[in-house]
Formats: C-alpha cells, sequence, structure tokens
C-alpha cells in the first residue's frame, strides 16, 4: 500500500493526491506529501471528502464594475485521487451527486467531480458516534473506483470502474486474491459491524414514514431546547448541501467576486427574508427541519436518506443534541 | 420541472441588462423597465421571478411586474428593503446590472383560460399581479370575466394609478379598491380588502382566485374565497420565501420537501394545506 500510494505521488498520477491523515488527535482530509502520512485506520474525519466537490468558499464568476461591466465564469479543477474514503461518505457523495448533477446540473461540481478518483477503504473502527449498522451506510458495492479492506498483513482491493482499474495495473503490484484472503475481507466488515455504540431502532425504510406522523411531536422541542444555532452538525454534515451567495469587491473599487460558501438550515438568519421575516424563526423549527431533511425530504427528492450515520453531528454538538439516530429513536418510542 | 441534460455555464452566472426606464410609484417603490443586452426576450410567464444582481452588492429575487405580451423589454416593481432593492433604487437609466432567470412555475395560465378569474392584490402583490392581469386584458378573448380586487393601507400606497384607472374605466374588467385608512382626498372605499368580496358576484365553480399580498392577508382572503364556494385547488396563492440560488440547490427556500424555486413559487390552497410550513 505505501508502495501504491508513493507511486501515485511520485508519479504524479494526478495533480493532488489527497488522503486521511492524522491531526493532533483527529483525522482530516489533506493532501500527501508521502504516503507515511496517510492513515487508514482511522475512525471519522472532522470534515467530510464533500470538501473537494463543494468547497467551503468558491468563486463563481469574476466580475469587472464600472461602465461597462463585464463578467467571467469561474469553474475550476485540480485532477485528484482521494484514499481512505469510508463506505458512509461514499453513501453521501452519492447523496451529492444526485443534488448536484441531476436537475439543473451544477458546473462547478460537475467539473470538480468529473476531475476525481475515489479510493475507498473499509471502516474497521468505527466512531462512537456512528450508526452506520442501522442504515446500511457500514460498506458498499458502489460509488468508488477502488475500495481497499484491511486485512492484517495485506489490502484487499475491489475494483469499481474502469478508471480504478487503470490506475491499480499502471502504479500498483497486485494479484489475484485468494478465497481465504475475501474470507478474511468478509470477516473483517463482519467483526466492524459489531463495533457500532449506537443504533437504529427501525430499518432505515421506516424513517420516512416514521416522520411523515411525527410533525407535532413534543420530541423536536425537548431535544431542541439545549440547541445553540451554531450549526456545528451542519457544517460537518457530508449531505449538507446549503450554501449562501455573496459578492466581494477589491479594495480598488473597480473589480470583485461572486462566492458561494457553506450555509446552513441550523443558523438563525436562513430563512429570513429582506422584510424581517424568518420563516423559521426558533430553534424547536430549525432542530425538526433538519431531521425532516434527513429523514424524509431529501429520500422524498432524490430517492436517498439524507443521513449516512457517520457521527459527525453528534462528535460535534456542544448541546449533545444533534444525532439523528438520537431523535428517531425517541420518536418511534413516542 | 425541467430536467437538463448538460450543465449551462448560466446556472450561476447572470446575463447583462440595461435599465431602460426608471420610475417613481411611491414612497419606497420604483419600476424598472430592463432590455437584456443580448437582444433576446427574457421569455417569462405571469407569476415568475428573476434573480436581480447588483456586482458587489449581491442578487435578490424579484417578481417580473410586465406581461410577456409586451416585447423587447421588461419591468420589475421594487420597495428599496434590503442591500440589493435600496442600492438598485440609487440607479439611473443607462446602469447595467445581471439577471438570471426567469425562474419558477408562474401562474397556470393553460388552467385560467375559458374561465372567469378573481385577482386579489394586496398592496406589492399587485407587482406580480399587474403581469397577469395586462397578460389576460392583452388576450382577452381567451379568458372569462376578469375581476380585479386591490387594497392598500392609504392613498398615497397605491400603485400603478394610471393603470388602476384604466382597468377602472374599462368594460371588460371589473376593478374594485380600497384602502385600509383613507386621507380629506380620498373618496372611495376604506376597509382591508376582504371587505371587498361582499361587492362581487362570482360563479364559484367557473371561478380561479389568484391572491398575492401579505401573509396575513392570506389568512382571511382564503377564508373569503371558501366562504365564496372557490374550490380549493381554483384557490391560487404566490410565497414569499429567501429564494437565494432560484435552481433547488441552495435550501433557503425550502418549505418541507418543496423548492418554493422550483415547484412554486405558485401554489394551490389545496397544496399549500398540505405543506406545514407555508403560511
Amino acid at each position: 500500500m505505501i508502495n501504491f500510494v508513493d507511486t501515485l505521488i511520485e508519479k504524479k498520477a494526478a495533480e493532488e493526491i489527497v488522503g486521511v491523515k492524522a491531526s493532533d488527535s483527529k483525522y482530516i482530509f489533506g493532501k500527501l506529501a508521502n504516503a507515511g502520512e496517510l492513515c487508514l485506520n482511522y475512525d471519522v474525519t472532522l470534515l467530510p471528502p464533500k470538501k473537494y466537490f463543494l468547497p467551503q468558499r468558491e468563486t463563481v464568476f469574476k466580475f469587472k464594475l464600472g461602465d461597462k461591466p463585464s463578467l467571467e465564469p469561474v469553474a475550476e479543477a485540480k485532477s485528484i485521487i482521494l484514499i481512505g474514503v469510508h463506505p458512509y461518505d461514499i453513501k453521501a457523495i452519492e447523496l451529492c451527486d444526485a443534488v448536484f448533477t441531476t436537475i439543473n446540473p451544477d458546473p462547478n461540481y460537475l467539473l470538480k467531480r468529473d476531475k476525481a478518483t475515489i479510493i475507498g477503504t473499509d471502516c474497521l473502527s468505527p466512531n462512537p458516534k456512528a450508526f452506520c449498522a442501522s442504515l446500511d451506510t457500514a460498506t458498499t458495492e458502489s460509488g468508488f473506483d477502488l475500495m481497499l479492506t484491511d486485512i492484517g498483513d495485506s489490502y484487499v482491493v475491489a475494483i469499481g470502474t474502469a478508471k480504478g482499474d487503470k490506475l491499480l495495473k499502471k502504479y500498483a503490484k497486485t494479484r489475484e486474491a485468494t478465497q481465504s484472503e475475501l474470507a478474511g475481507r468478509d470477516g473483517q466488515r463482519k467483526k466492524a459491524l459489531g463495533e457500532y455504540k449506537v443504533s437504529l431502532n427501525m430499518s432505515p425504510e421506516e424513517i420516512p414514514g416514521l416522520l411523515e406522523v411525527s410533525w407535532g411531536s413534543p420530541v423536536f422541542k425537548e431535544k431542541s431546547e439545549p440547541c445553540l444555532s451554531c450549526g456545528s452538525c451542519v457544517m460537518v454534515c457530508p449531505t449538507c448541501v446549503c450554501f449562501d451567495v455573496q459578492d466581494d469587491v477589491a479594495f480598488t473599487l473597480d473589480k470583485g467576486e461572486r462566492y458561494r460558501q457553506w450555509d446552513g438550515c441550523m443558523l438563525v438568519d436562513f430563512a429570513k427574508v429582506a422584510t424581517g421575516e424568518n420563516f423559521r424563526d426558533d430553534k424547536e423549527k430549525r432542530f425538526r427541519h433538519r431531521m425532516y431533511r434527513k429523514g424524509k425530504y431529501l429520500q422524498e427528492r432524490y430517492g436517498k436518506l439524507g443521513c449516512v450515520g457517520c457521527g459527525r453531528c453528534a462528535l460535534a454538538c456542544l448541546a449533545q443534541i444533534a444525532s439523528p439516530a438520537e431523535t428517531f429513536n425517541l420518536l418511534k418510542a413516542s | 420541472m425541467v430536467m437538463q441534460l448538460t450543465p449551462k455555464a448560466s446556472l450561476h452566472l447572470p446575463r447583462l441588462a440595461e435599465l431602460v426606464r426608471v420610475e417613481s410609484l411611491a414612497q419606497r417603490e420604483k419600476v424598472f423597465e430592463l432590455k437584456l443586452k443580448d437582444g433576446e426576450e427574457l421569455g417569462h410567464k405571469p407569476g415568475q421571478f428573476v434573480e436581480v444582481s447588483l456586482f458587489g452588492i449581491g442578487e435578490a429575487p424579484i417578481s417580473i411586474s410586465s406581461s410577456p405580451t409586451k416585447k423587447g423589454s421588461f419591468e420589475l416593481a421594487i420597495r428599496a428593503t434590503g442591500n440589493v432593492t435600496n442600492a438598485l433604487h440609487r440607479l439611473d437609466k443607462g446602469a447595467t446590472v445581471g439577471i438570471r432567470g426567469p425562474f419558477g412555475n408562474g401562474f397556470p395560465l393553460d388552467e385560467f383560460r375559458g374561465k372567469d378569474v378573481l385577482v386579489v392584490a394586496g398592496g406589492l402583490g399587485l407587482f406580480p399581479l399587474r403581469s397577469l392581469i395586462n397578460y389576460i386584458r392583452d388576450n382577452r378573448a381567451d379568458f372569462g370575466r376578469l375581476t380585479v380586487l386591490f387594497g392598500c393601507r392609504a392613498p398615497a400606497e397605491r400603485l400603478f394609478c394610471d393603470e388602476l384607472c384604466k382597468w377602472q374605466d374599462c368594460k371588460d374588467t371589473e376593478f374594485l379598491e380600497t384602502v385600509d385608512v383613507g386621507d380629506d382626498s380620498w373618496t372611495g372605499s376604506v376597509g382591508v380588502i376582504t371587505t371587498l368580496f361582499l361587492k362581487i358576484d362570482i360563479e364559484p365553480s367557473n371561478t380561479y382566485a389568484v391572491a398575492v399580498g401579505p401573509p396575513i392577508m392570506y389568512r382571511f382572503v382564503i377564508a373569503e374565497c371558501v366562504k365564496k364556494g372557490i374550490p380549493e385547488d381554483q384557490i391560487i396563492l404566490s410565497l414569499e420565501r429567501r429564494m437565494k440560488c432560484g435552481v433547488g440547490k441552495c435550501g433557503h427556500c425550502q418549505i418541507n420537501n418543496v423548492y418554493v424555486c422550483q415547484e412554486g413559487p405558485v401554489f394551490t390552497y389545496a397544496e399549500l394545506k398540505q405543506l406545514k410550513e407555508a403560511v
């Protein structure tokens, strides 16, 4: 594996080779200088790899001001290889793809997405807030170019696309996996499923129906009471895709740019209009909206659940209320 | 929903337009006539909106106030309220702005054809409804009776006064208006817009009611329409939301599972009853 990754970096297989790296006691996706930096046995990264397709801040076009204003569209992308993406994040990217590439395809997203190669890795040590086992997102059969599973002394690689196959043939030394190695992979995956500390008391298919009858439930008010409206939950979420659009003018006042940046429905002003009317003016409504987006709205629109159970929101939430699993379980019990 | 197979750079990129006329309507309201610099028609339907860009300030969703029957240019009537609209009010004829759209579904014109249309405009709600009223008047034979109710707070807040007079004097349009509070010069009706419902005679099953105004007005206008016997799917309303991207991505205009910029902003009362956060 080290040879493979070092070769990718040395031979410049893409303009940027990105992987999971340790950052203090946490993990992040970042540019790899060498294979030694790569940590494939991690629990979860602070931010999901979504940032490579929908960056925190992205210029949409540049403009020149003055008597004759002019515009110049900006859509930039580097070819990139992402190494170590967990299955739940791959499922989340598949949802982002549905949002940005089906109805009104988004040129900025598409360009970045098309130039990315995804090398996944199975999550063998889930974080304490994750509940992927309950959402069928602990493993995936699609959405990757290559998928790695650590079986101790080597990796089993599943080939997802021709692009992945080509990359592997060109830069790695491989051989056909033996039956016992494949069994080893199944064993690792099965063992990992037992490591999840949080679980849903229902199947994922039941969630939209549960929310259908839960609108007036007191659970939303009770759970949202300690909410700080800080937006941490939505900023770390791999399936949150909402953004704001703003203009920035240069110091010289003759030019500037329009950019979009991450925004989130848990922030106070998200649904506020110029007249001052705020259509989700209290935290209970915002909390409920987020839960419905995760468990119902995105499912209805794109056929995919809006939560992959990664647990990032629950890890980030200072008020300890953000986990959809907790709310869904409470609704089910009430 | 429009399906597009290839991404367009224009998704987020405005077209340039020139302000060819700026006219004051009331204390805080102006009408702006615009021409696209590429020479194309905007190609809108009454009830749709555009995203207006002032480069360096930002973008705001604005309903289109002119009828698509008016060719060569289009009009946006705007109250100075937020960053973009206040900056727009400071611009003169000849200035360049950005336009994206038209976006949204617009009023269901095909369903209106052959039917009577009751237009209920509260204050600024007249802006998008003016597009519909003038469209019907320009295609008069396609529609049944046209009744227009207009209400605003005070005589000084009346908008498009010349056109209101024209509608009043026209035989093929029944026009009634009222103000919440009159003044010495005002000889017309005084009272909220629902008081005008007492003065009209409609055939409910053959009538589409189209109301645009402040959210508070909707509760009372819906009740009057229901009282008149207009079916719920023939009561049409347009909603205001923060339509930031206009293309169903950014999430700001979402009501439950609906994106107002895509499936709206025009909804039937029957649809809105299913949306818990709508009105």
